[in-house]
């Protein structure tokens, strides 16, 4: 298999029109709807979903709902107001704090910090962060909490498994929320609900079920995140939505994807990924991409790894027959 | 020594069914199956055992230790506690 830096590159032209295509069919033939409801961030993905929309439905078709909540950054909404105005489908705001609050998400997340740090307070920020660099040695995914104060050194702890269950499942309620945002607006219009998860997101389990992982369709769950990249070139998004960095714009001291976590830039992810997927010998690999064998294997176990441990959350709910 | 390895691996082997095979002891696994590869545990479950092991043998496992070398089977997690606790 011929293994190269350009592997992953994509005729984005054709590409386009096929996903559009692709898109048209989903929504009105499959799924009997008139149009799309995208929840849009301002990140990379939600741009590139919503842009693919309105040129595939037209953008009078397509709706883009901004979510915030007291957490996110206030970029977001900035930028994705951008999109929707360069890109001519109409943008509304709704924001999420109230119904968090009304489900204690906050407070069930604090409570579950103060386990570990008892000082934390609404003085602090908090964010999740796992080891560094996944290809430095073949390690298991576990998770630090951080806490900062402005003014004083971050305090950083590694996390027990009932307090990453909490925090995680109250800061989970987030992405459950907007999902079901989403679904007020698509069910009042007969529209479709559009998922925004590339391949990277979707296959290493980096959503919540039922929460951004719940959608009608899935335009770009295909896609590696450096693909999702170039056709956003493509399309002329805006450039501070191709410059910034991917964030999860879910705990308030703010974290990239990457330290969060993929534990890798997504250029390599990807790479040692797609080589992966093709049985490129790890020494191909690791001349292409300057990095020892070793830790061309490592990634590609802990690659591997993540996809098998996130199989449950893209399985649809189980049915019995009793008749097998 | 023997008999600190056989008790260790026995309470290890009880730990892994009852929290993560339902209680369920038709289930084989080897002493060296790993854990991940047979889909035992999830990285969840790596947590819990980490946590399994602190409060049970009184070791302390450090994020440089947390290696499927160190904890990924019965056998490995045998060899790590013994290194830990000198027995």
């Amino acid at each position: 298999m011929n293994f190269h830096e350009d592997i992953l590159k994509l005729d984005v032209a054709r590409v386009t029109k096929q996903l559009c295509e692709a898109i048209r069919r989903q929504v009105r033939d499959d799924l009997k709807k008139s149009g799309a409801v995208v929840g849009i961030s301002g990140g990379i993905d939600s741009t590139v979903v919503s842009a693919l929309c309105a040129r595939a439905l037209g953008p009078q078709r397509v709706l883009g709902v901004i979510m915030p909540e007291q957490e996110s950054s206030g970029e977001s909404e900035t930028l994705a107001r951008q999109l929707a105005a360069q890109f001519g489908f109409e943008a509304i705001k709704e924001d999420i704090t109230g119904g968090l609050t009304g489900l204690s998400c906050y407070e069930k997340r604090d409570e579950a910090i103060k386990q570990l740090f008892p000082m934390y307070d609404k003085s602090y920020k908090c964010k999740i962060t796992i080891p560094e660099s996944i290809l430095s040695k073949d390690t298991f995914n576990f998770f630090h909490l951080t806490i900062q104060k402005q003014g004083e050194e971050a305090k950083t702890k590694r996390m027990t498994p009932g307090v990453y269950a909490q925090v995680v499942a109250a800061s989970n309620l987030k992405q459950r929320l907007r999902m079901t945002t989403l679904y007020y607006h698509a069910e009042r219009r007969n529209w479709a609900v559009a998922g925004t998860g590339n391949k990277d997101e979707h296959m290493q389990g980096f959503f919540v079920k039922y929460g951004d992982g719940g959608a009608d369709f899935k335009p770009i769950a295909h896609l590696f995140k450096i693909q999702v990249y170039q056709l956003a070139e493509y399309l002329g998004v805006p450039t501070d939505i191709l410059k910034r960095i991917p964030t999860t714009d879910t705990y308030s001291a703010g974290s990239t994807q990457e330290e969060f976590f993929f534990g890798l830039d997504f250029y390599r992810m990807d790479m040692l990924w797609r080589a992966m997927e093709t049985n490129v010998p790890a020494a191909k690999v690791a001349e292409v991409l300057d990095l020892s064998v070793q830790e061309v294997e490592h990634g590609y176990a802990h690659i591997a790894r993540k996809i098998r441990a996130t199989e449950p959350l893209r399985m649809p709910p189980l049915e019995i027959d009793l008749n097998e | 020594m023997e008999s600190d390895t056989e008790r260790i691996r026995s309470e290890i082997r009880a730990f892994i069914v009852d929290s993560y095979l339902l209680g369920d002891e038709s289930v084989k696994f080897a002493d060296s199956d790993s854990f991940m590869s047979r889909g035992i545990i999830d990285s969840m479950g790596i947590l819990e055992l980490v946590a399994f092991l602190e409060q049970h043998f009184g070791i302390t496992v450090i994020d440089d230790e947390m290696l499927p070398t160190n904890l990924d089977s019965v056998e490995s997690l045998v060899g790590f506690i013994r290194g830990k606790s000198g027995c």
